[in-house]
């Protein structure tokens, strides 16, 4: 599936005050694209997620998937948060097991989905522990799996690894590319991280500070397999940090 | 333990020391044993049991009904914002008025039957425990809702899979405090015109003049108070394993 995002404008009310978030967002994500959306924070690129997930309506404009606009959160968008978000209340087996109940999935076939996911994410061992028993990443790679075993065309990732340190951190961006080599999904990828965004985009959108809007969108020509060493990878690095460090610069004018 | 032990030693030296020194007059301070006598003829003649038994069929009729109708109107507020505006300004009207005021009236309606007594209770217990599941209802994390509609449930799934479980260790503190209350205010529907309960074997120690029983009246109540707490926390610990420690 495709998303396209046309002219999404966003403004928020508070005590009276509007104040703009977005202006006139326009990105077409391709079938089985990538594209990390990059800014500094508070430029709203949260809300434009919020947006396309259909968590919040636009103030103006809209968002298509595969031609037809939104009115909603949808099964076909799935969504990974930076908090995670896990159901405190089941297990990590019942957390993935989650939206295949609702789709009333037998029970055979959804423990076999739900064991093909826990491998996926390397948490098979795990499967009848309650989320306050697990460390950060293992939360998000709970997450991930829930995401994933519902099969959506999208999936949305809100800053994920962005509670992580920098270890876990990496480990599951192997993971992630790992995956989407396996299993490629169309991929709405916020960050405000410009290694992470070189290392998993095939695009890169980079925002404005706030109102946010669209600067630039870079596209990364590197292969499957990344290399964080490498030079044309740190020579992406610094185009995208000169465009991010104008627009931290003006917030600070 | 060691506490509770200590507390009866020192009610001990002081009403024995009192009955050796006639400070003041010995029956006004009933001593342990005094107590402990009054409590054997109460269980030897049954009585004892018969009051037990009589107030918590009364406070457990009053609670049950009130947590049933606390229950609906809780989730229905918290959930369905209309019926919250509608009913909340009702409830914090009526909520600050101390239910003992509204006793006689209980008893002018309902007689000096069983009748008044449970409504009693219920009364009582219905508003705050409706407060609090309304709202525990209200402060589940919408991030909740959101991970739950994205991956396709749909309003009624929300309430039945999200909601509900993310509220109950809520609504149970809720019930544990309500359960709380109706033992609280029992004694003080049984001092008005009832002839059995642990309230009319208080009153009754006053009418009679017999301390002791007034304090075994207490005691029991504290018992029981205990017991039917760690009898909930233990339910409470049964129903959400999940969400605890770490």
């Amino acid at each position: 599936m495709s998303i396209q995002v046309q002219g999404v404008s966003k403004s928020f009310t508070v005590g009276g005050a509007t104040h703009a978030a977005l202006t006139d967002v326009d990105i077409d994500v391709a079938e089985r694209e990538l594209i990390c959306i990059l800014g500094p924070s508070g430029c709203g690129k949260s809300t434009l997620l919020n947006i396309v997930a259909g968590f919040l309506p636009p103030t103006s404009g809209r968002v298509l998937v595969d031609g037809r606009a939104i009115s909603g959160p949808g099964a076909d968008r799935g969504v990974v948060f930076q908090e995670y978000v896990l159901f405190p209340w089941l297990t990590v087996a019942g957390n993935v097991a989650f939206g295949l109940e609702l789709k009333a999935v037998p029970s055979d076939e959804r423990m076999r989905i739900v064991r093909h996911y826990l491998t996926l994410v390397g948490l098979n061992a795990h499967a009848d522990k309650y989320p306050v028993q697990l460390s950060g990443g293992m939360k998000q790679r709970v997450a991930i799996a829930r995401a994933l075993a519902n099969d959506p065309a999208i999936v949305l990732m809100d800053e994920p690894f962005g509670a992580l340190d920098a270890q876990t951190r990496e480990v599951l961006q192997d993971e992630l590319s790992r995956i989407q080599s396996v299993e490629p999904k169309t991929i709405l990828f916020v960050t405000h991280s410009i290694r992470e965004a070189v290392y998993l985009a095939d695009r890169v959108v980079v925002m404005t500070s706030a109102p946010g809007r669209i600067k630039q969108v870079v596209p990364i020509k590197l292969g499957e397999l990344r290399d964080r060493f490498a030079a044309e990878f740190t020579q992406y690095e610094s185009e995208l940090t000169r465009l991010v460090k104008e627009e931290v610069a003006k917030v600070h004018e | 333990m060691i506490a509770l032990l200590a507390t009866l030693a020192g009610w001990a030296v002081v009403t024995y020391g009192n009955a050796a020194l006639g400070v003041v007059n010995p029956v006004l301070l009933p001593t342990p044993g005094a107590v402990a006598a009054v409590l054997v003829d109460a269980i030897r003649d049954g009585s004892l049991l018969r009051h037990v038994l009589t107030s918590l069929v009364r406070v457990a009729e009053g609670f049950g009904l009130a947590a049933l109708v606390a229950l609906v109107a809780g989730l229905l507020a918290g959930i369905c914002t209309p019926v919250r505006l509608l009913i909340e300004p009702v409830i914090e009207f009526v909520r600050p008025i101390p239910p003992l005021a509204f006793l006689p009236m209980f008893l002018v309606w309902f007689g000096l039957g069983e009748t008044s007594k449970v409504a009693f209770i219920g009364y009582t217990t219905v508003f705050p425990m409706f407060v609090g599941i309304a709202a525990s209802v209200l402060s589940v994390d919408v991030m909740l809702l959101r991970a739950a509609a994205s991956l396709g449930a749909r309003r009624r799934e929300l309430i039945r899979r999200v909601v509900i479980p993310a509220a109950l260790p809520g609504i149970i503190v809720a019930l544990r405090v309500g359960f709380g209350l109706a033992l609280f205010v029992i004694v003080g529907a049984e001092f008005m015109g009832a002839d059995a309960g642990l309230g009319y074997l208080i009153m009754e120690g006053r009418t009679f003049f017999n301390p002791a029983q007034i304090v075994l009246g207490a005691l029991v109540l504290g018992l029981l108070g205990s017991l039917v707490n760690w009898l909930l926390l233990a339910l409470e610990r049964r129903i959400v394993p999940a969400q605890k420690g770490a």
